[in-house]
C-alpha cells in the first residue's frame, strides 16, 4: 500500500470524523446527538488554542493536554497535522487536486514552487501570540517587582547554560544567542523596576480569527450546517439563523476559492497554526529530503508538493506537510522520508527577517493597549454584549474566547449569536446573546453552552449555580443582564391595550415582573347617561360597534361604587356582570365612563436574571416593548445598577 | 564508517537530543499549567476588610460649638475649647483631612470646604507637629478642575498640606463587616493606609436625596466606582459609611449654610449665613446639631437614627454637653 494512499485514508477519516463532531454538537436524545461526545477533540488537539490561552491565562484547561500529542509528535515527524489530521487542509488539497486534475506538469510546478510570501504565516503567528502575551509579561514583571533577585538568577543561569552549550557546540553562535537572552533579561528587569507596564499591557485572544480548526468549526457550525439544517429538518427542529453568517461564509469561500489561484493558498500563506507546527518541526527525527544531493532534476516531485516546500533542491523543512507526494512522483527514486537531512541540503528554519519579526511582535504587543484605549472594558461598555450564562468577566472572557462557534451551535434556543464589529472589535464573532433571532430566551434548566467551551470562557457551570439553589443559594442565580421596560412601546403602558405576555413568561419564582393594576377611560368620550336599569345603560344614540366592550378587560363608572365589568355593548349601551348590579341605576343626565383595566409590566432589577424570554415573547415583534441588556450581569461588579 | 555517515549519525542525535529537550520542555509546561478545574466565578484580588480606626478613645464625646461670622476665628475658639488641636495630632503625625471637594465651583457658593478653612485646620495642624498634612477627595465633577476651582487645592498647598487627587491606583476593595452596600467597594483608601489621623471637614449643606450633606454625607467622597447606585438606599449607605470610617476630630462648617438644591446650590440665594462652627469627636453629634441650621432635626435625616443605632455616634448632642462659645 502506497504511504500517499494511507495519507489519503488519515484525511479522509479525519475530515468525517470533524464533520461528525459538528453535527452531534446538538442537544437532543438521538445517538447522533450529544451524547458524551468528544465534540471538541479537534480544538483540544490544536497547539495554538493551547499556547493563546496558556500565554493569556497562563493556564492550559482541561481537554487542552491534547495539544501535547500533537506537540509531540510534530516534534517528532514534522508536520503531520497539516497533511493528515487537519480538516481544513483536506478540504483545500481536495479542492486544488480536483480543480486541477487536467493542469499540465509544468503549469503545477509553477503553481507548487516556494514563494518568498509563504513566510506571512510566522509574522501572523508572531503578531497573534503577542497580542495574547500581554498578562504574561506583565505578570513576569511584577514578579520581579516583588523579587528583585530572580532577574540576578536568571542572567547566572543564562551564563551557566551559555558556556554548557558552547562546550558542547550545541549552538554555533554562541556570543549572539547569550547577548539576545541577556538583552531580553535586561529589557524585562528594567521594564519592572522603572516601568508600571502591567497597568499598561493587556492580552486578547485574537488567534481564533486565522486559527484554521476554530475557524472551520465556526464556518461550519453557523455558515454550512444550518443551511443543512433548513434543507432537511433533521439535525434541529426550526432552521438555526446566525447574525454574522454571512462574513463568517464570505472568509470560509474566499479561503476555499482561493485554492483555484494558488494550491493549498491558505495553509501555505496564512494559517498560523501551520507557522507554529513549522516552527515545532525544526528538530523532527525524521524528515522529506533526498538520498543524493544529484538527479535527474525532472521536477516532478514539485508537481503535486503540498507544503511548495521546494523539495527538488534545498528543501524548506519547516514548509513540509509530509503529503508525501514527492515519494510517489520522483522518477529517480531518490526522495524519502528518512532520519538523515536532505542530501542536497535543507532550510530548517523560515526565512523570517529581523525587520519582520519585530514588527510583528510590536504591533502585536502595541494592539491591544490601543483597543483598549476606547475604554470598552471599562466605563464605555456595551450593553447590547449579552454573555452567556457563566462567561467570565470581559477581560477574562477575551483572554480565552477562540470563537469557534461552538456555543452557538449547541444552544437548544439560537439565541447565542456571533457578535458582528459593531459589538467591539475584539469581540467579533464571540458569542452574543440575541432574543429575537431563535425560540425562546436563555432556558432556566440549560448549562449546555458553558459544558461545551472547549476554552472556559463560558465557565462550566451546573444548575445550581445558574439557578442559585443549594450551595450557591448565597449567591443568588446568576443573571445575564436586566430586563427593561420601553414605556413608549409597550401596549398597556403606551397603547391602552392589556397584554401582559412578558409578565407571563417570566420564569423567574417568584416574578421578576410584576405588574400594576390601572384602570383608565377609554378614548371615547361618551354624552351624558339615557336610560339606565339593574344591569344595562344606554346613551340613547349610536356611538360604538356592538361587543367591543365585551372581552372582559372593560368597565364601567357611573354614580358612586367601584367600576362595574361589562359584559356585552350595543351600539348605544352596555350591560354589566349580573353578579354585581349598580349599588343604584345611574340617573338620566349622569356622566358615565367606560374604563379598561390595564396591567403594566414592571421589572424587578433585584430578581431579574437577564434571560430575554420576556424580549423573546414580546409581541412588540420588531424594536421589542421590554428589552434586556447585559447592565446588572453577574459577571461584572462594575456594571451593577442595584445597591 | 564513512566521514558521511558520521556526520549524518551525529547530526541526528544533536537533533534528537534538541528534540528530546523540547518534548520535556512541552511536557513539564503542559504539567505546571494544566487547569482541569477551569477558572473561578470572579476573579478578584485580595479585599481589605473595613478601614484604619483613626478615633482616640480618651477624646470620645467631645462637641464644641462656636458663633460667629469669622470661620477661622470661630475654628480658633472652638478648637480651644476642645483643649487644643495638640490632643488630636501629635508630633509626626500624618494627617489626612477628608475635605468636600465635590464641585468645581468656586468657594462663594459654598457647595465645597471653604478655603480659609482648609488652610486654617492645615496650619493648626502643622503646628501640633504634624508631619504631613494631605487634602483628599474623590469628586462629582472633575478632580483637578474641582480642588482648583473650588480654592482648595491652592489654600492646602500654600498652608504646606499635599493634595491627593482619586488616582486609580489609590482605590482598593473595602468591606464593611456585617455590611449590606459596602461590600468589595472600591474605596478612596490607600492613602489613609499610610495615615495616623483623619480630620473630616464639610460644609453645611441641603441635599435633595439625602435630606443634608454635613460630614457623615461627606464620607461619600471616599467611595470609588459607580458610587450612585447607592442613592437607591442613601439612609442605607450613609449609615454604612458612619460605621465604617472612625476619624479622629470632626469640624462641620456652618458658617454659610445651603439651604436649598444641594448639594450643588449654584446661586447666592441659595445660600444664608448661619455663623457657626462645630468641631468635635462625635460626627453624628455635630450632624444632629448641623441639622438644626438647616432648620431642620436629627429627626429629619434618618440616617442620624440609623448611624447612631449602630454605634456610630449620639443623635441627642445635648447629651455630650457641648461646649458653646461666641467669637
Amino acid at each position: 500500500m502506497k504511504i500517499v494512499f494511507i495519507r489519503r485514508i488519515s484525511q479522509l477519516f479525519f475530515l468525517v470524523l470533524f464533520l461528525g463532531f459538528c453535527v452531534v454538537s446538538t442537544l437532543g436524545t438521538e445517538w447522533w446527538q450529544l451524547r458524551g461526545w468528544p465534540v471538541n477533540w479537534f480544538l483540544e488537539l490544536d497547539p495554538l488554542v493551547a499556547i493563546g490561552t496558556l500565554l493569556t491565562t497562563q493556564t492550559l484547561y482541561a481537554g487542552l493536554i491534547w495539544a501535547l500529542a500533537t506537540v509531540v509528535l510534530t516534534i517528532l515527524f514534522g508536520r503531520f497535522f497539516c497533511g493528515w489530521v487537519c480538516p481544513f487542509g483536506t478540504l483545500h488539497q481536495a479542492i486544488g487536486y480536483f480543480w486541477r486534475r487536467t493542469t499540465n506538469f509544468s503549469q503545477r510546478i509553477e503553481l507548487n514552487r516556494h514563494r518568498p510570501a509563504q513566510t506571512l504565516k510566522y509574522y501572523v503567528l508572531i503578531f497573534l501570540l503577542s497580542a495574547a502575551a500581554g498578562t504574561t509579561i506583565a505578570r513576569l514583571t511584577a514578579t520581579v517587582r516583588g523579587q528583585p533577585l530572580i532577574p540576578a538568577l536568571i542572567v547566572a543561569a543564562c551564563f551557566i547554560m551559555a558556556g554548557l552549550l558552547a562546550v558542547l557546540k550545541v549552538i554555533p553562535k554562541v556570543e549572539k544567542v547569550g547577548a539576545t537572552l541577556l538583552a531580553l533579561v535586561a529589557a524585562w528587569t528594567g521594564f519592572a523596576l522603572f516601568l508600571p507596564v502591567e497597568h499598561l499591557l493587556a492580552s486578547s485572544l485574537q488567534s481564533g480569527l486565522l486559527d484554521p480548526i476554530p475557524l472551520l468549526h465556526r464556518s461550519v457550525n453557523l455558515a454550512l450546517l444550518p443551511l443543512v439544517d433548513k434543507a432537511t429538518q433533521a439535525a434541529s427542529l426550526a432552521a438555526r439563523h446566525y447574525e454574522q453568517a454571512w462574513l463568517i461564509g464570505t472568509v470560509f469561500l474566499a479561503a476555499l476559492f482561493l485554492n483555484l489561484v494558488i494550491p493549498r493558498f491558505y495553509c501555505r500563506f496564512i494559517c498560523p497554526l501551520g507557522a507554529l507546527l513549522g516552527v515545532l518541526s525544526r528538530y523532527a527525527l525524521w524528515r522529506v529530503g533526498k538520498t543524493k544531493a544529484d538527479c535527474s532534476m525532472c521536477m516532478r516531485c514539485e508537481t503535486d508538493c503540498e507544503g511548495a516546500c521546494e523539495p527538488s533542491g534545498q528543501i524548506r523543512s519547516p514548509e513540509c506537510v509530509l503529503c508525501m507526494n514527492c515519494l510517489r512522483t520522483c522518477e529517480d527514486d531518490v526522495i524519502s522520508y528518512r532520519a538523515a537531512r536532505s542530501a542536497a541540503g535543507e532550510h530548517a528554519s523560515p526565512d523570517l527577517t529581523r525587520r519582520g519579526f519585530i514588527v510583528s511582535i510590536v504591533s502585536g504587543l502595541v494592539t491591544v493597549p490601543i483597543l483598549r484605549l476606547s475604554d470598552a472594558l471599562g466605563l464605555n461598555w456595551n450593553p447590547r454584549l449579552i454573555r452567556p450564562p457563566g462567561a467570565l468577566a470581559e477581560g477574562d472572557f477575551l483572554n480565552r474566547c477562540i470563537k469557534c462557534g461552538q456555543c452557538m451551535r449547541i444552544c437548544p434556543t439560537n439565541i447565542i449569536q456571533p457578535a458582528g464589529p459593531e459589538l467591539g472589535v475584539e469581540a467579533l464573532w464571540t458569542p452574543t446573546l440575541n432574543f429575537r433571532i431563535g425560540t425562546s430566551g436563555c432556558q432556566t434548566n440549560c448549562v449546555a453552552c458553558g459544558n461545551i467551551c472547549p476554552t472556559a470562557a463560558i465557565r462550566p457551570i451546573t444548575l445550581d449555580e445558574k439557578a442559585g439553589q443549594n450551595a450557591f443559594a448565597a449567591r443568588g442565580p446568576i443573571r445575564l443582564g436586566t430586563a427593561f421596560v420601553d414605556q413608549g412601546r409597550c401596549l398597556p403602558w403606551a397603547m391602552g391595550t392589556p397584554c401582559i405576555v412578558c409578565q407571563e413568561n417570566c420564569p423567574v419564582s417568584p416574578k421578576a415582573i410584576y405588574i400594576r393594576e390601572v384602570f383608565e377611560p377609554v378614548r371615547d368620550l361618551l354624552p351624558p347617561v339615557a336610560s339606565a336599569d339593574e344591569l344595562s345603560l344606554d346613551f340613547g344614540q349610536p356611538l360604538f360597534k356592538p361587543g367591543r366592550y365585551s372581552t372582559g378587560d372593560f368597565y364601567c363608572r357611573a354614580g358612586a361604587g367601584e367600576p362595574r365589568r361589562i359584559v356585552d355593548n350595543t351600539a348605544s349601551g352596555i350591560t354589566i356582570g349580573s353578579t354585581r348590579p349598580w349599588d343604584a341605576p345611574p340617573k338620566p343626565g349622569q356622566p358615565a365612563e367606560i374604563l379598561i383595566r390595564l396591567q403594566r409590566p414592571c421589572v424587578d432589577p433585584a430578581l431579574c436574571i437577564g434571560c430575554g424570554i420576556c424580549e423573546h415573547e414580546c409581541p412588540v415583534t420588531g424594536l421589542r416593548a421590554i428589552r434586556v441588556t447585559a447592565e446588572n450581569e453577574s459577571r461584572s461588579m462594575k456594571r451593577t445598577i442595584t445597591p | 564508517m564513512s566521514e558521511a555517515e558520521n556526520t549524518t549519525r551525529r547530526d541526528f542525535l544533536l537533533r534528537g537530543a534538541k528534540a528530546a529537550a523540547a518534548i520535556a520542555a512541552a511536557g513539564f509546561a503542559a504539567r505546571t499549567f494544566r487547569d482541569p478545574a477551569g477558572p473561578p466565578a470572579v476573579s478578584r484580588s485580595e479585599p481589605l476588610v473595613g478601614l484604619p480606626d483613626f478615633s482616640i478613645p480618651e477624646q470620645a464625646g467631645k462637641l464644641a460649638i462656636a458663633t460667629g461670622a469669622n470661620r477661622v476665628r470661630t475654628l480658633r475658639a472652638a478648637m480651644d475649647a476642645l483643649g487644643g488641636m495638640g490632643k488630636f495630632v501629635e508630633r509626626g503625625d500624618r494627617v489626612i483631612l477628608k475635605i468636600n471637594a465635590g464641585f468645581s465651583t468656586p468657594p462663594i457658593l459654598s457647595a465645597t470646604t471653604h478655603p480659609d478653612l482648609v488652610s486654617e485646620v492645615v496650619r493648626l495642624c502643622l503646628a501640633a507637629g504634624a508631619s504631613a498634612v494631605m487634602v483628599m477627595d474623590n469628586p462629582v465633577n472633575d478632580p483637578v478642575s474641582s480642588f482648583e476651582l473650588s480654592g482648595i487645592a491652592g489654600a492646602a498647598r500654600a498652608a504646606g498640606a499635599a493634595v491627593i487627587l482619586p488616582q486609580a491606583n489609590l482605590f482598593r476593595p473595602v468591606t464593611l463587616p456585617g455590611g449590606e452596600f459596602i461590600r468589595e467597594w472600591p474605596f478612596f483608601s490607600l492613602p489613609l493606609e499610610g495615615a495616623t489621623k483623619l480630620i473630616g471637614l464639610a460644609p453645611v449643606k441641603s441635599h435633595n436625596r439625602a435630606g443634608a450633606s454635613m460630614i457623615l454625607k461627606n464620607w461619600y467622597g471616599l467611595l470609588g466606582g459607580r458610587r450612585n447606585v447607592f442613592h437607591q438606599d442613601i439612609n442605607g449607605i450613609v449609615k454604612e459609611l458612619a460605621q465604617l470610617v472612625k476619624p479622629t476630630l470632626v469640624i462641620l462648617d456652618g458658617t454659610t449654610a445651603m439651604m436649598t438644591n444641594g448639594p450643588t446650590g449654584g446661586s447666592l440665594s441659595d445660600l444664608k449665613p448661619t455663623n457657626t462652627m462645630i468641631a468635635g469627636t462625635d460626627p453624628v453629634a455635630a450632624d444632629a446639631f448641623g441639622a438644626t441650621l438647616l432648620d431642620m432635626s436629627a429627626d429629619d435625616l434618618p440616617y442620624i437614627a440609623k448611624a447612631a443605632a449602630a454605634g456610630a455616634g449620639t443623635a441627642n448632642y445635648e447629651l455630650l454637653n457641648p461646649i458653646r462659645i461666641e467669637a
